[in-house]
């Protein structure tokens, strides 16, 4: 992660001083960090809900968030990464509640977050769509797009802290509210997870193509 | 070797294996287990191709237009949020305690000479609040040697609970400005410094998770150990107790200031 830009920009003032005057009472200062940063914010929160409306609320409550809970920054990290951890625990919680809502509409429920079946992967395969269906590398995204959303609200936070954003599993394991080795598991079993819903399209050398294309 | 596991494979890729070597050797003679690492790696190729929308360039002024109706005009300032239900009882003690230092000293016998009112009204209001200073360090101290001692489980999983250190320390923070801020304006700068460093570390507490895990309870302990704070808060503690029990005369008669004064030069000195 770390696309945060700490230093002076063009005509702009250090994330650091854009702290220190909002807490002085200068709220326009906010500003400066909300445009400065919503575009880091809604790349993690659209990798983490899948979809741009829930993304764009994720992005406006983290900052709603940031501002109320300034006064705790406590200046160690940077404002980025800060903000950052509020988008994931909010989105998170969001994912979870959602995933109990549709447990509860749903009767046949899916196993509850953390618990394996005799086949952890079997539910992905099943929700796949036949090779056949698949063509060209859009669908390959689209399908693993799908597949982000088969996993558990621990197992997508995990992927993408990890995979795009390149957080520690420290950081990870804090947003989780989990240890670092749960956390590794929950790691490696969103990559198993995605392994097996890729699979079909994985042909020997590595590469993934959809049905019919050329990679 | 044998064939590594999927697991050590994905931390092999991940860097996060101790014997590299071995497995790299491995995998440079078995196809195998080379076919199985590239299925791993054709996963994270695949992840990369789900672009995300552009939000658009003007998206940050979005959200700020968004939200700026939402955030109360101006910041509270630190004392407003002493105001809160849940803090008014332990800044109501604190205030309390400093409301009676400072009526204390008003009411006290009425001396002839006004240089003699003015210096026993000072110590009247430093024997008050030595009091109330000696039983915040109390208070704190007790936080965090309970912190300090819990054996707490470092080698597992299971998350800790310190909510009640949390909300404690919490409270104590809002005492702690309030006594930090009188100790500056009294020039007791001893005094002033232990409370900076004890607000520290009852920040880094209070906004800790209430439960954590022991990797995070670890770096809390050792935190404490570090700064060497309970000592200092036992220190200060103690000379705040002796003074009290006026078992350690400060310094007195010193030129160009009342009793009050000497004391803070006195700890300050200490």
């Amino acid at each position: 992660m770390r696309e945060a830009n700490e230093t002076l920009e063009a005509g702009g003032i250090s994330d650091a001083l854009a702290v220190e005057r909002t807490l002085a009472g200068e709220r326009e200062a906010y500003r400066v960090l909300v445009e400065r940063h919503s575009h880091y914010v809604y790349r993690l929160a659209y990798r983490m809900t899948g979809n741009p409306h829930d993304a764009e609320e994720v992005v406006q409550e983290a900052f709603l968030r940031g501002y109320q809970k300034l006064r705790q920054f406590a200046g160690n990290a940077n404002f980025g990464t800060w903000v950052y951890r509020i988008a994931a625990n909010y989105a998170i919680d969001r994912l979870r509640q959602r995933k109990n809502e549709d447990a509860r509409r749903e009767t046949p429920s899916r196993p509850a977050e953390g618990e394996l079946g005799v086949d952890p992967l079997a539910q992905v395969r099943d929700a796949a769509p036949s090779p056949e269906r698949l063509a060209g590398s859009a669908q390959l995204a689209r399908r693993m797009q799908e597949a982000l959303q088969t996993l558990t609200p621990a197992e997508r936070t995990a992927i993408v802290m990890r995979h795009w954003d390149g957080c520690g599993i420290e950081e990870i394991a804090a947003v989780l509210k989990s240890s670092t080795s749960a956390t590794k598991n929950t790691v490696f079993r969103a990559v198993q997870k995605l392994r097996a819903a890729l699979s079909p399209f994985v042909h020997s050398g590595g590469t993934a193509r959809a049905a019919g294309t050329e990679s | 070797m044998k064939h590594p596991s999927e697991e050590e494979l994905f931390a092999y890729r991940e860097g996060e294996m101790k014997d590299r070597g071995a497995l790299a050797a491995h995998l440079a003679g078995c196809a195998e287990c080379s076919a199985q690492l590239e299925k791993l790696e054709a996963v994270f190729a695949a992840l990369d191709g789900i672009a995300v929308p552009d939000p658009g360039q003007d998206y940050g002024a979005r959200v700020w237009r968004q939200i700026a109706e939402r955030l109360p005009q101006k910041r509270q300032n630190w004392w407003a949020s002493l105001l809160q239900p849940q803090r008014l009882l332990a800044v109501g003690c604190a205030a309390a305690l400093l409301l009676a230092a400072f009526w204390a000293g008003r009411v006290t016998k009425k001396p002839n000479a006004p240089a003699e009112a003015a210096a026993d009204a000072g110590q009247v209001r430093e024997r008050v609040l030595v009091v109330a200073v000696g039983e915040h360090l109390g208070k704190s101290e007790m936080v965090l040697v309970e912190l300090s001692n819990r054996n707490a489980d470092t080698q597992g999983n299971k998350l800790i609970n310190i909510s009640s250190e949390q909300r404690r320390a919490e409270n104590l923070l809002e005492e702690n400005r309030l006594y930090r801020q009188t100790a500056l304006e009294g020039g007791d700068n001893a005094i002033a410094s232990t409370l900076n460093e004890l607000e520290r570390v009852l920040l880094d507490v209070a906004n800790s998770p209430a439960e954590i895990t022991p990797a995070q309870f670890a770096s809390i302990q050792k935190r404490i150990a570090a700064q060497g704070i309970l000592l200092k808060v036992r220190v200060v503690r103690q000379g705040l107790r002796d003074e009290a029990t006026g078992r350690k005369q400060p310094l007195e008669g010193q030129p160009g200031g009342t009793k009050s004064d000497s004391n803070a030069k006195a700890r300050n000195k200490a």
